[in-house]
């Protein structure tokens, strides 16, 4: 940790903005609207359902910013496994 | 007939009012009519920069609602002939205008100048909206620091979203070599890259532009000043003349690259 920290003194402050621009951008350009989450949240449920059960009420998607990049994280309580036919379809 | 550009920021004090003082002075010293319009309403200041506010005896809001006429508003430049200015109202209600109103105003200004240049206010609201309006092509001025780079981000963003102004211009102000070559500025790359629109031009950091700014004498004026050079070179490109870019960036292969772009040999 110390080393990591000396390490982030040292570095041209330069270095350090542009990551942090990086990031920023990424994060403001990823800021998708309500509208979009709702249909993100939709059409995942749709690919879900033909596997699994869900509980639906329980469902939380969001964009989760770290250190270094972003992600979607998907929280999905899953109700029960379907039982797959052999040979689906 | 002219047209209309606004110079635009998102973030406050990175550099519009003097960059349309500045490119506006410039196109009147080639000869062109130029109109400034200062969109700023309730934080009027391109009158100062510009060395005009003992002129002042209308404003934007009056001509917008019919208090007096367009011509009686427009204050002359004491040096160049083909110079005006439309100040801003002091007035606290931002709402005294509307963008239908900016609009035929830039239109109607357009009719008698070559250019118009709109100084807009510092965020994303309606005086932003008003300012844009009538606008057909916009400059987006930035610092080469990560909160000013991120407001341009978001300004272009809306350009591009909410009007016809696809394709803004950059311009990058109070860019220090010294500290790039330290190592700790932002360097004209990294800000091209994230923002990814056409650079017009690299204004440096310079003491002469508050000397200027003081006196009311936009900094093209003077020969000797830096930024004044660079901001007489962002107007000659606008006016589609091929001009070097100023040697003031960090390293040579930035340099080197606009070369290649503009299709110059090096040295
Ligand atoms: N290249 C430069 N070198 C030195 N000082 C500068 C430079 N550009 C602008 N300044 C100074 O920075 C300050 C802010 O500039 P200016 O008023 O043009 O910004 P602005 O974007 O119009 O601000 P606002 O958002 O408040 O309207 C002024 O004091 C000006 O003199
Ligand atoms: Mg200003």
């Amino acid at each position: 940790m110390q080393r990591i920290l000396g390490k982030e003194a040292n570095r041209a402050s330069k270095n350090i903005a542009a990551e942090r621009l990086r990031l920023v951008l990424m994060h403001d350009r990823l800021d998708l609207t309500p509208q979009m989450m709702d249909s993100l949240r939709s059409d995942i449920l749709k690919v879900i359902a033909d596997y699994l059960e869900i509980d639906e009420s329980g469902m939380e998607i969001a964009l989760q910013r770290s250190n270094n990049s972003i992600a979607l994280v998907a929280n999905i309580p899953v109700v029960k496994m379907k039982r797959l036919p052999a040979s689906a379809g | 007939m002219g047209e209309v550009l606004v110079v635009t920021s998102g973030k406050g004090g990175v550099g519009k009012t003097t960059t349309t003082a500045n490119i506006g002075t410039a196109l009147a010293m080639m000869g062109y009519r130029v109109v400034l319009l200062d969109a700023d309403i309730g934080l009027r200041n391109l009158d100062v920069v510009m060395g005009l506010e003992n002129r002042i005896v209308y404003d934007l809001v009056d001509v917008t609602n019919g208090r007096c006429r367009l011509k009686q508003a427009l204050i002359r430049d004491r040096r160049f002939e083909s110079l005006l200015l439309l100040p801003a109202a002091q007035t606290k209600d931002k709402t005294a205008v509307n963008p239908e109103q900016m609009k035929a105003l830039c239109d109607e200004l357009k009719q008698e100048s070559d250019y118009v240049l709109v100084d807009c206010p510092a965020g994303i609201e309606q005086g932003f909206k008003n300012a844009v309006a009538g606008a057909d092509k916009a400059l987006v001025v930035t610092t080469p620091e990560v909160s000013a780079v991120r407001d341009a981000d978001r300004i272009i963003g809306l350009l591009q979203a909410d009007t016809e102004m696809h394709h803004p211009l950059l311009i990058i102000n109070r860019f220090r070599p010294q500290m790039v070559r330290r190592g700790d500025m932002l360097d004209v790359d990294d800000v091209n890259e994230h923002l990814a629109i056409e650079l017009l031009g690299i204004v440096p950091e310079d003491e002469s532009v508050i000397v200027s700014t003081n006196r009311g004498e936009p900094a093209v004026l003077n020969v000797n000043s830096r930024a004044g050079e660079a901001y007489r070179n962002i107007s000659r490109r606008l006016m589609g003349e091929e001009v070097p870019f100023m040697d003031i960036e960090s390293n040579g292969t930035f340099m080197g690259r606009i070369r290649r772009l503009l299709g110059m040999r090096t040295g």
